[in-house]
């Protein structure tokens, strides 16, 4: 029980209205601190449907899900999320929205400056000073998917969240960002996992790949090691021998062999 | 793919201008302090051209001017006409002259039954804000409740469906009844007619928070308070406004109705007394001016609403 996050037997089942949906099963995954973690699948998988469970945005049906030795019963800011829609407050300026989460985590101990402090210090981090009282309807997709990136770090999570963080982004934005995020990580020794349908994405990024099958009653079919040296180039790395294997890897599985095109057409 | 290649130039740019800004240091970029000035120029190149290409757009000012001007004139021109011979129904001219008059002296005060027209406005005005004032003071938060729990929402939900419908006018008597004076029956008319708008729409509002700012306040643990102020009360204020816009729509055509059974000080009544005194000049003024005051009671709760607006 040494792992940071510890997910045994968990599964998955929806109440709905056309009758339960069995959603995951069989989960059995571990995490070490300090690990990037992708999650891959076709859509409608429950990639998203795990993150949440580790958010504690969900509970699971059964099964456990134990996060740096204390079992996830809800959610909570130590846990923090990058909604895939940046989900930011509309009526607040970047600014509030970072400092509404910096507030609500070191309120308690820090003085006003201290926050504010914090709170510049994070939009610095994803290099978003420059719009600091800016609301997010006058920035870009992008600037707004950083800020939302820069609100999950200024909590100092011990796990930071991505649902598809880059999922609603054009590539050469998504390209930059993914940059940005391993300068992040590198600098801040996060602990990441990361819902994607992206297999260069998935690469260049994690750790491990968990790989999962499709739903319903989805579950991990498998996960593999990323035995990329870092800090990692995408230009230097298109032609990495490891690099295109683990890529091979992964659409093969996707394809090959939990292909999903035939079945959804019918 | 399609919003992707929609939101593709500015992205690009976005993503152009923090790559300019990495790679120097920020105490000597010239970026970091004038980034928004760069957002800025295309869109402020783009403004300065725009208004120089039509300098006075005659066709469209005179659409825009002209034919409601247009507009009135036929009316007004119809109304003559059919009044050329016309003993009873009072023409333009003479209504015109009648309000000459009315409007030279409009706060007059011979007495509780002649009063000039401004009192009367402001009587039904003062009644208005108080039914209306009174209604949002319980239906707002009664709103809240139904949108946050649904034992509530389904305790309550039947009686408004119930009570909505009836014309608000059926009231009147219970009111007569239980304040046993015709001022506070005429307020409680304009509460209840003021009242289902404002909790409907409030509570529609609170339901259709979106999911992910309540996502957000759970990952972030935020106080109650907190998420009363932070997210529900901005995110409900756009259908909030809604209501009370509906609400004082309804109050301003339902208080004429009201005065004019109740009696006292009132445009309703005013234009009752009127009619008693055969004077239709004045009937027709009252109509244009009830019309006018009904339009900027709109205007001014529409600009409201507009600064609330986010998207």
């Amino acid at each position: 029980m040494s792992h940071f996050i510890d997910i045994s037997q968990a599964e998955m089942v929806f109440n709905t209205k056309k009758g339960q949906f069995h959603a995951l099963r069989e989960i059995n995954l571990c995490i070490e601190k300090g690990q990037f973690v992708a999650l891959i699948g076709h859509s409608g998988c429950g990639k998203s449907t795990l993150l949440n469970l580790i958010a504690g945005l969900l509970l699971p049906t059964s099964g456990g899900l134990i996060c740096d030795g204390r079992e996830i019963a809800g959610p909570g800011p130590e846990r923090a999320v990058v909604f895939q829609n940046h989900s930011l407050l509309p009526w607040l300026t970047c600014f509030q929205n970072v400092y509404l989460a910096v507030e609500r985590v070191f309120g308690a101990k820090e003085g006003k400056a201290q926050l504010k402090k914090r709170t510049a210090d994070a939009l610095d981090l994803v290099g978003m000073s420059h719009a600091t009282d800016k609301r997010p309807n006058e920035i870009s997709g992008g600037m707004k998917q950083r800020v939302g990136i820069a609100r999950a770090l200024a909590m100092e999570p011990k796990v930071l969240l991505m649902d598809e963080p880059f999922g609603a982004l054009d590539a050469l934005t998504r390209a930059h960002l993914q940059d940005e995020l391993l300068k992040i990580v590198a600098r801040t020794q996060s602990t990441v996992v990361m819902v994607t349908h992206d297999v260069d994405e998935a690469v260049l990024l994690s750790d491990r790949i968990v790989m999962m099958t499709n739903g319903p009653a989805a579950t991990i079919g498998e996960v593999l090691d990323v035995p990329l040296a870092r800090p990692r180039n995408r230009v230097e790395l298109a032609e990495d021998p490891a690099y295109i294997q683990c890529r091979k890897a992964v659409l093969d599985f996707l394809y090959t062999r939990h292909g999903v095109a035939h079945k959804q057409a019918a | 793919m399609v919003s992707a290649v929609f939101h593709s130039p500015s992205d690009a740019s976005d993503a152009l201008r923090a790559d300019k800004a990495s790679a120097a240091t920020p105490s000597q970029n010239p970026m970091t302090s004038s980034p928004s000035t760069a957002l800025a120029t295309p869109v402020a190149a783009k403004a300065a051209t725009t208004p120089k290409r039509p300098t006075i757009d005659w066709g469209e000012l005179a659409l825009k001017v002209l034919s409601p001007v247009a507009g009135l004139a036929l009316l007004v021109a119809i109304w003559g006409l059919l009044t050329m011979k016309s003993t009873t129904f009072p023409t333009p001219a003479a209504t015109w002259d009648a309000a000459v008059i009315l409007f030279s002296d409009p706060f007059y005060d011979n007495g509780p039954n002649d009063q000039g027209l401004g009192w009367n406005i402001l009587f039904s005005l003062k009644r208005v804000a108080m039914g209306f004032g009174l209604a949002a003071l319980v239906g707002i938060p009664l709103g809240f409740l139904i949108g946050r729990s649904k034992v509530i929402g389904s305790m309550l939900n039947p009686i408004i469906s119930l009570l909505r419908p009836v014309s608000p006018l059926a009231w009147l008597p219970i009111g007569l009844l239980v304040f046993k004076s015709a001022d506070p029956a005429a307020i409680w008319t304009i509460f209840i007619c003021s009242i289902w708008p404002m909790i409907i729409n409030t509570a529609v509002g609170v339901q259709r928070v979106p999911e992910d700012y309540l996502n957000v306040a759970k990952v972030l643990n935020l106080s109650e308070w907190k998420i009363v102020t932070k997210i529900l009360l901005p995110s409900v204020l756009p259908y909030m406004l809604t209501g009370v816009r509906l609400s004082v729509g309804t109050a301003w055509l339902v208080i004429v109705a009201a005065e004019m059974l109740t009696g006292g000080v009132g445009i309703g009544f005013w234009v009752w007394d009127e009619w008693n005194n055969l004077n239709v000049q004045h009937i027709i003024i009252a109509i244009v001016v009830i019309g006018v005051v009904g339009l900027l009671l709109e205007q001014a709760l529409v600009s409201i609403a507009n600064r609330f607006s986010f998207e």
